[in-house]
């Protein structure tokens, strides 16, 4: 019965910064097993969202329950032992650039465990390998492109056999190959580790080629959701402005000004 | 004239908020030193960033500031004929006050920038963030080790710059002016009081110590992670340490000295 509740159930949560409105009602389940995508334009609060799920951030009203347990309700420790399994790619990779990339990804594994550090070397050899990246172990972050950076930091995200991994814009800035890596990664990860993995992108053409399920966000809310291929056929205008990245449509292309004639002559409107 | 009051009270609750989150800062940064002490590895890492890559600043500073004291102190005495004061006034100007203070200011500007620099580069490169989605909590891995490290730290280093201080003294007392070797070292063992002088300054230096380091670690903790945040940051350690330094010693000099 537990299988087949979701992992992560979003229920009404407002959030906000200031004065600025970042999320009003949001809504939405992230099913086990399952790769959810949440899409939307930037600075929509997508990372946002993720650090709301990663009880990074508390929202003003709302809940959110990470397997089962409400993540804002939990005690310190409690909610470090739950992020224990929580992964979290981060845009930058966010390694800790002091140390190489192998004790970057045996750091989880030296913090958490007890390990003899000859296990802790296979562990981390085996992860590195599984990204591609087991000859690069003695590099320096700073000597690694953004997508080698971004694979290591998959492999530390997947040091402890998390139950499931968010994704922060995993293919941002990325050549076509990196990205061709990336998404195969994502995909072959959670289905080889049998994960949940949350992506936050606005990449629509490599995120709906690894996504079972898509949530859109816009201007605080859920505009739609469903599989890639009902959004794909969906009647909302706004829905397909964003899927086929048009440049004018319900979010227009000019930012809301005087009229044009007049701001030329310098008429005060 | 309301338009002022407001932005003063808005200026005075920014910086009383301000003041009350480095002090949750501070509480949580004092709960975590246990994790600190079953790890000394950490400790032992930081010490060496902060202290002894610090040395060499710390001794060329003391040597100096040791010799000019020799040579102003030597024509103010000369004029009362009491050159073999000399010693004495080297010793306690540098035990009771230029240890400490110059240390800390010396301090300040070499360690609590860089420490500033280091943890709000860290949070701007999310990887403060970063070890908080792998459960590691920051507080107890990054800040605590570097506090700890900054109290043991400091009273060694205001430690090592007066004696080198008094060295650079003698140097230019005994080795340059021709004062007797022995008055020098004599009057100051007889009027140097171990309690007065010596622990007096080493609770300045200690006292010193846990300010600048707590000024350091927190605004780098509460930097805005951009490049300017970082930067206006770093300079916030380095100033109102300076202001901190200068205000504590003048009141741990008035409770310890006043009545003297």
């Amino acid at each position: 019965m537990a299988e087949t509740t979701p992992l992560i159930k979003v229920r009404d949560v407002h959030f906000s910064r200031g004065s600025k409105l970042i999320f009003d009602g949001v809504d939405m389940d992230i099913q086990r097993g399952k790769v959810t995508a949440i899409m939307g334009p930037s600075g929509t609060g997508k990372t946002t969202l993720l650090k709301l799920i990663g009880g990074q951030l508390r929202p003003s009203a709302g809940s959110i329950e990470v397997d089962g347990q409400n993540i804002h309700q939990l005690k310190h420790k409690q909610l470090y032992q739950l992020r224990k399994k929580m992964g979290m790619l981060f845009q930058s990779g966010a390694l800790l650039t002091d140390i190489t990339v192998f004790d970057n990804v045996a750091f989880p594994l030296r913090e958490h465990t007890k390990l003899p550090e000859s296990m802790i070397r296979h562990l981390v050899l085996m992860k590195l390998h599984a990204v591609g990246l087991r000859g690069a172990r003695d590099l320096m972050p700073a000597e690694l492109s953004g997508g080698m950076a971004r694979r290591v930091a998959l492999a530390r995200a997947i040091a402890l056999d998390p139950m499931m991994i968010m994704y922060d814009e995993p293919f941002t800035g990325q050549d076509p190959i990196s990205m061709g890596v990336l998404v195969q990664l994502i995909r072959l990860l959670n289905d080889v580790l049998g994960l949940s993995s949350i992506v936050v992108s606005h990449d629509v053409k490599e995120t709906c080629a690894i996504a079972d399920y898509v949530y859109l966000v816009s201007a605080g809310k859920v505009v739609e959701h469903g599989s890639p291929e009902q959004l794909a056929q969906s009647d909302s205008e706004w829905s397909q402005q964003f899927m086929q990245g048009m440049a004018d449509g319900p979010v227009p292309f000019h930012y809301a000004a005087k009229e044009y004639a007049k701001d030329l002559l310098g008429v005060e409107a | 004239m309301l338009d002022y009051l407001q932005r003063l009270g808005a200026t005075s609750l920014s910086m009383f908020e301000r003041l009350g989150r480095g002090s949750v800062f501070f509480v949580n940064v004092l709960l975590s030193i246990p994790s600190v002490v079953v790890r000394p590895r950490l400790l032992v890492a930081q010490v060496y960033s902060v202290g002894v890559l610090s040395f060499s600043l710390i001794i060329i500073s003391g040597l100096f500031v040791g010799m000019v004291l020799a040579l102003q102190g030597f024509y103010t005495l000369s004029d009362f004929g009491a050159e073999g004061m000399l010693g004495v006034m080297v010793a306690a100007s540098l035990v009771r006050e230029l240890g400490p203070v110059v240390t800390a200011l010396l301090f300040a500007g070499r360690a609590g920038s860089a420490l500033t620099a280091e943890i709000g580069l860290m949070k701007a490169t999310e990887q403060l963030s970063g070890m908080e989605m792998m459960a590691v909590d920051p507080v107890k891995r990054i800040m605590a080790p570097r506090f700890l490290a900054g109290l043991i730290s400091m009273p060694i280093l205001a430690t090592l710059f007066s004696a080198v201080g008094v060295l650079g003294g003698y140097f230019i007392g005994v080795g340059l002016l021709g004062i007797d070797e022995g008055g020098f070292w004599s009057q100051m063992q007889a009027k140097i009081d171990f309690d007065q002088d010596i622990i007096n300054g080493l609770i300045k230096s200690v006292v010193f110590g846990w300010v600048v380091t707590w000024i350091a670690i927190f605004e780098g903790y509460d930097a805005i992670p951009t490049s300017e945040g970082v930067g206006r940051a770093t300079t916030r350690t380095v100033v109102h340490s300076a202001f901190a330094i200068l205000l504590l010693d003048f009141i741990l000099t008035a409770l310890m000295f006043g009545d003297v």
